[in-house]
């Protein structure tokens, strides 16, 4: 996959898109990549800067291997996702926003997943688990990385 | 093959039937990202490897979403000339029974919700009604309902272009382009009376002929699809169910207002609707409906597929524009308006996923036809995600003018567990909370804005008696104040302002003094913001303090929650009469704060309570209490 997505001049889009590809290379945005980017693109840094620091999906900082996102939409709030959030920190030893030492997992939240009608509901990269209960994240973890959960 | 005449759409068409309905056996499992999540891929799996262990032939499919998430994983099986089923709550030791009836020729009875009633079907026998079981559409839960916009959610294989065209799809594409001007296709569309689904209810007619009527080159038309209200999911299904509805309802757009580029911008959480509009669109482009000169009509239109980065000001219009244009997701004041200058100062269209899924039935049915449907100034349907504390949550779509009672009591099932409800969220964060005692209302558009919400985009949560209302307008505001992009000072301060004060009601901290204050902010905010967010921001307080005062009140005065929500104004004990030492709770708490023997009466540790409710929740005897105040 190209890095840079459609030449100058800037077409629809295409900023987004090359912060993603990026971002889906490394897990964040290294320095380097953004000032490639940047000359590439035509733009000045600084507009790239403003977008990565704009956007929730975008980091500067290396992500774990795995990314749990505890969903807080409305249905999943009203739904106890706030308990799951509780359990998982106490879990991993993080807190929300932080990677564990480890680089096994990101813990995050998110304003919604869409999949309301499964409250509570979290996401570990690109799977979805509905209709938690604090008891069953211990299981969902050890799928992703047994050292971390253990610890 | 390239499609260039409605003789090679009929190609197409026959070829979809031939697998909608095969010679043998069709399973279809739901995999929208809601099936999913509650194991609907292991199910599937279990399908295919033990109907490859016995030898089965058989079609497996896995398509959208069917609506009624709540019996997910659903599972459609389809055997010619025996039956057309739908199973819910499947397992994979169900599924694997499943296949062990099926082997033996007959159907599987475990799990079985409803018949599946046929439409399209060439097979014109009666099917075999497996003992006592309903039709789909008699369930209660979908006996209101009305499907347009959700016609083909779970019932064809979402990228398979040959399904869509075999259910009536691409009919109004190519009478669009062949037998109507573009003038023809806005009358149609005006005469719906269709307004825009992504909440503020703009006649959707209207908006085009703007667009068509300015002289400025190029147009552009772009789909909204960044459904950002939490607890709303209605274009994600869509998305991944049914794609091709949306691009065939955003190319007409297009040849309507004189557009041949168009944008699907997809929320970056809905990465598997972003999958799957992407092959629906490439698919498109490969076949001749997307590309130049679409069905030699001379017509041009392209779709390139946006996805987003995680900011809910995105959806509002000009931020959604800002966004694709390489700038921040920022809003900026209208007018103009984007019909006259839109992106890169273009006119430009900016529908929502569910108008745009709407567009192909009305040019193909004709206005007149979806004017019949609903109310006078309100006509069609909406869809709803109808989620939180209801016994039946899932996705629905019903006529306008249905009552909140019809849609809570009628289709929801009434409270969860049998919990009475207590009041009702529609709009998001920028919509409002309506008691129990207003269910008697109309859903329309101006009825629910007269009572204080908002019919929004379709997000509608349920609350019963153990939602804290002041909680949840603190929830809505914690949302708006992380999500103002900071640009106009009324919003960035003004939802901090009111968020702080409703931290300290909830923390008990409050003064009497404070509601009027925070009615004041309330006020100062929707006057003065620049954008819909803002203007909106307010809504959940205001609806909340408007119908729900009493529990402001008890948390200022008394400081007391009376729904024994608020951590700061509860206290958790365990009743040593009803404990069984069963230790659910002590595994359940994710603070180890409750100890105790086995089989014995167990204590919580007031020092390392968090006030969670874990305990509460899941204790089977009812022996946690809550103390209010």
């Amino acid at each position: 996959m190209p890095l840079i997505e459609h030449p100058p001049p800037l077409a629809g889009g295409a900023l987004l898109a090359t912060l993603h590809n990026i971002n889906a290379k490394h897990g964040y945005l290294p320095e380097e990549d953004l000032c490639y980017a940047a000359n590439e693109l035509g733009v000045p840094l600084s507009q790239l800067y403003s977008a990565a620091t704009f956007y929730a999906a975008f980091s500067f900082k290396p992500r774990g291997r795995n990314t749990i996102k505890v969903c807080l939409g409305t249905a999943c709030y009203i739904r106890g996702s706030d308990k799951l959030l509780e359990k998982l920190e106490a879990t991993l030893g993080v807190k929300e926003g932080e990677t564990t030492d480890d680089l096994a997992f990101s813990l995050e939240t998110v304003y919604c997943l869409g999949s309301c009608s499964m409250s509570p509901v979290i996401r570990v990269d690109e799977d979805t688990y509905g209709r938690l209960r604090a008891d069953h994240l211990p299981r969902i973890l050890k799928k992703y990385g047994p050292a971390a959960v253990d610890a | 093959m390239k499609v260039r005449t409605r003789s090679d759409l009929a190609t197409l068409s026959s070829s979809g039937l031939s697998t909608l309905y095969p010679p043998g056996l069709r399973i279809s499992v739901g995999m929208a990202t809601c099936g999913l999540a509650t194991g609907a891929a292991d199910v599937y799996h279990v399908l295919h490897d033990e109907a490859d262990r016995r030898g089965l032939d058989l079609m497996l499919v896995a398509t959208g979403c069917i609506g009624y998430c709540q019996q997910e994983p659903l599972v459609d099986v389809y055997m010619q000339g025996r039956g057309h089923i739908l199973y819910s709550k499947v397992t994979t030791d169900i599924a694997s029974d499943m296949i062990a009836s099926l082997a033996s020729g007959e159907l599987p009875t475990e799990g079985a919700l409803a018949i599946i009633p046929e439409e399209n079907s060439r097979n014109s026998k009666p099917l075999e009604k497996l003992a006592g079981l309903p039709l789909l559409n008699d369930l209660p839960f979908y006996s209101l309902q009305h499907k347009i916009i959700l016609r083909n959610c779970g019932l064809a294989d979402p990228v398979c272009l040959e399904e869509y065209v075999a259910r009536e799809g691409y009919q109004a594409l190519a009478l669009a382009l062949l037998d109507l001007k573009s003038e023809e296709v806005i009358d149609q569309v005006l005469g719906s009376g269709l307004r825009g689904r992504g909440g503020a209810g703009f006649p959707t007619g209207r908006k085009w002929q703007i667009c068509h009527d300015e002289q400025a080159q190029p147009k552009y038309i772009i789909c909204n699809g960044d459904e950002g209200d939490p607890g709303a999911y209605m274009d994600r299904t869509v998305l991944e169910s049914d794609p091709y509805s949306v691009i065939e309802g955003i190319t007409i757009a297009g040849y309507a207002i004189g557009a041949s580029q168009g944008f699907i911008y997809v929320r970056n959480e809905y990465p598997l609707a972003i999958e799957r509009t992407t092959r629906a669109v490439a698919r498109a482009e490969e076949i001749g409906l997307l590309g130049n000169n679409i069905l030699n009509s001379g017509f041009d239109f392209n779709i390139s597929i946006i996805r987003g980065a995680g900011a809910f000001v995105c959806g509002e219009e000009t931020a959604l524009i800002s966004s694709i244009e390489g700038g921040l997701g920022e809003p900026r004041p209208r007018p103009p308006f984007p019909a006259t200058s839109g992106l890169w100062g273009k006119p430009t269209i900016i529908n929502n996923v569910k108008t745009l899924a709407t567009i192909p039935v009305i040019v193909s049915h004709g206005s007149n036809w979806y004017a019949g449907i609903g109310e006078n100034g309100n006509t069609g349907t909406v869809v709803f995600s109808l989620v939180g504390k209801v016994a039946n949550t899932g996705l629905v779509e019903v006529p306008l003018g249905l009552t909140l009672n019809d849609m809570l009591q009628g289709i929801g099932g009434g409270g969860l567990n049998g919990k009475s409800l207590k009041a009702v969220q529609t709009g998001g964060p920028s919509g409002g909370c309506l008691p129990e005692r207003l269910f008697h209302l109309q859903i329309d558009y101006e009825t629910l804005t007269q009572a204080g919400s908002i019919m929004g985009s379709g997000g509608m949560v349920v609350m019963d008696e153990e939602t804290c209302m002041v909680d949840v307008a603190r929830y809505f505001l914690g949302f708006t104040m992380s999500e103002s992009c900071g640009k106009c000072t009324p919003c960035r301060e003004g939802t901090r302002a009111m968020y702080e004060i409703l931290t300290r009601i909830v923390e008990g901290k409050a003064i009497p003094e404070d509601l009027k204050l925070l009615e004041e902010i309330a006020d100062w905010v929707k006057t003065a913001s620049l954008c819909g967010l803002g203007q909106t921001a307010p809504n959940p307080v205001l609806s909340t303090l408007r119908y729900f005062r009493d529990e402001y009140e008890a948390h200022v005065r008394d400081k007391c929650c009376p729904a024994g929500v608020c951590r700061a104004l509860i206290q958790l004990n365990i009743l040593p009469d009803l404990c069984t030492g069963c230790r659910l709770c002590q595994r359940e708490c994710p603070v180890g704060a409750i100890s105790g023997e086995k089989k014995k009466p167990h204590v919580i540790d007031q020092e390392l309570c968090t006030h969670c409710r874990s305990c509460y929740d899941i204790c089977p005897e009812g022996a946690v209490e809550i103390a209010r105040g």
